[in-house]
């Protein structure tokens, strides 16, 4: 990756050899991706991120399918990157329907396919979701948009390169996915679309990309997607089994070190690198400073760190009341997570809690 | 969002962190915002704020700011307490991200219903003293 920033800095659209020998490059990560996901290699659309694989799936398709109707199918957890996307659909005139989920946070199938219009022209549910790690049925959900020819579209930022991915067998039409979730550089995604799937671009102004994404390309940033790609090609089956077993070893340790703690998600049907529990009357953002003092990096789906001061929307679908979403964290393993790694969170972790609850109003009546 | 140096420092070593036993006022408030809970507890004597201890549930800035306001009010008169407001204790703090200011008004608020709580409970005879009302029940 780093030569292109500098000895081979040539612009991949520009005839000359300095050109084409950036094209080479990004054709052969553009080989790589397409390979490792079961695509053809000009079914692979590469964009800056994640977030805008998402806006372009779901605008392009909106609009190109227009003529036929105007309603969407999505669920209550995607990303905000899909949700906020709806919700400027249905300003749009859109309208979107918001499948909800059972309280692991699975999508039932079934429901899905109950939501169904005449005037359904796409349907967008994530791969795994990115808080609570749940995978979704994405194969099933995909067949019955298949027999009602409905473009289906999932976000799969989460998974590529941390579940196998084959976009075959997973029925899909559409499907995002970003560099930096597995070990790439960021700032630079993926959109597949598949063969023959009408979708308007979302950015205009140049032939890049089959005029499906105009603008020049990073061609640092997909040199390193194709990189991380092949690495992960490597790594992932080896990764799933070591991280299924951290995982379940933090899930256990949390669960019977601390009182009051549940699983949030699903127990077998999540992601091997997550882990999102809550625990009761401590309160996440305070549980995140201290292991953050003690080196131990998490995230919380507490309404005092978001900045619309809500809780999660995701621990909220999923039947969580505001109090023990206040009180979750979520923990992401990783390739260089070790066992260690695990033991000294089960260490320090209790004693956080057990500060805090000593410090919390309400623990103090729930023992009483 | 960052928090100063001074939150963190509070944050990590809060001060006053309990309760107070038979205490002369005490200021209980939830913060409609976001869900955090405090509990403030005084002492006072001859009209002063001898001591103040809290317990709350929330994220740094409620923990910090709820050990910050114990340590403002002590040795304040009543009048004085009472004049101590959520922008002192955020300053006090060397201020507060915009979006936690809110939780410098749950420090203030629990504040003001300790003191009315203690106000409450004394009677203001004509000698100018104040003396315990009796407690019913």
């Amino acid at each position: 990756m780093l030569p292109f920033f500098s000895k081979m800095y040539g612009n991949p659209s520009s005839l000359h050899a300095f050109g084409q020998e950036a094209k080479h490059a990004i054709e052969e990560a553009r080989y790589i991706v397409a390979q490792f996901i079961g695509a053809q290699q000009e079914e692979i659309v590469f964009t800056s991120g994640g977030t805008e694989s998402n806006n372009t799936a779901i605008k392009g398709v909106a609009y190109a399918r227009r003529d036929k109707g105007n309603h969407i199918i999505t669920s209550k957890i995607e990303h905000h990157a899909v949700l906020e996307t709806c919700h400027f659909l249905e300003k749009q005139g859109f309208e979107v329907a918001y499948i909800p989920v059972d309280e692991f946070g699975v999508i039932d199938p079934a429901d899905v396919k109950k939501a169904i219009t005449e005037k359904t022209i796409l349907i967008s549910i994530m791969h795994a979701n990115n808080e609570i790690g749940t995978i979704q049925p994405i194969a099933e959900i995909g067949k019955i948009a298949r027999e009602w020819g409905i473009y289906f579209h999932t976000d799969a930022v989460q998974t590529l390169g941390h579940l196998p991915i084959d976009v075959s067998e997973l029925n899909v039409d559409l499907l995002s996915a970003s560099g930096h979730k597995l070990y790439g550089p960021k700032g630079v995604g993926i959109l597949y679309v598949k063969k023959g799937i009408r979708m308007l671009p979302f950015m205009h102004g140049g032939d890049q990309e089959q005029r499906r994404r105009a603008s020049t390309h990073n061609v640092p940033g997909i040199v390193g997607f194709g990189k991380a790609v092949e690495l992960a090609k490597e790594e992932m089956a080896r990764e799933i089994e070591q991280l299924t077993l951290l995982r379940g070893k933090l899930i256990k340790g949390v669960l019977d070190k601390i009182e009051y703690a549940r699983l949030n998600g699903h127990p077998k049907e999540r992601l091997p690198n997550n882990v999102n529990v809550s625990i009761s009357y401590a309160e996440g953002e305070s549980m995140l400073l201290n292991l953050d003092m003690e080196g131990i990096a998490c995230s919380t789906g507490s309404a005092c760190t978001s900045s619309s001061l809500e809780p999660s929307h995701v621990l909220a679908a999923i039947g969580l009341s505001n109090e023990l979403a206040h009180g979750s964290l979520r923990f992401s393993l990783g390739r260089l997570t070790s066992e260690e790694d695990v033991g000294y969170v089960l260490e320090v972790l209790p004693r956080i809690v057990r500060k805090l609850r000593a410090m919390s109003p309400l623990y103090r009546k729930e023992v009483k | 969002m960052e928090y100063s140096e001074k939150v963190m420092e509070h944050f990590r070593n809060p001060r006053n962190v309990g309760e107070i036993e038979n205490p002369d006022g005490v200021g209980k408030v939830g913060n409609p915002v976001c869900g955090d809970i405090m509990e403030l507890y005084i002492k006072v004597k001859d009209g002063v704020v001898t001591d103040a201890k809290f317990k709350t549930f929330g994220c740094g800035a409620a923990i910090a700011t709820s050990s910050m306001v114990t340590e403002l009010v002590k040795n304040k008169t009543i009048d004085e307490a009472l004049k101590i407001s959520n922008r002192a204790v955020a300053d006090a703090l060397g201020g507060l991200p915009p979006i936690k200011m809110h939780c410098s008004l749950l420090a203030e608020e629990a504040l003001k219903k300790a003191l009315d709580d203690y106000r409450g409970r004394i009677s203001i005879p004509a000698s100018g003293k104040p003396v315990r009302k009796l407690q019913i029940g």
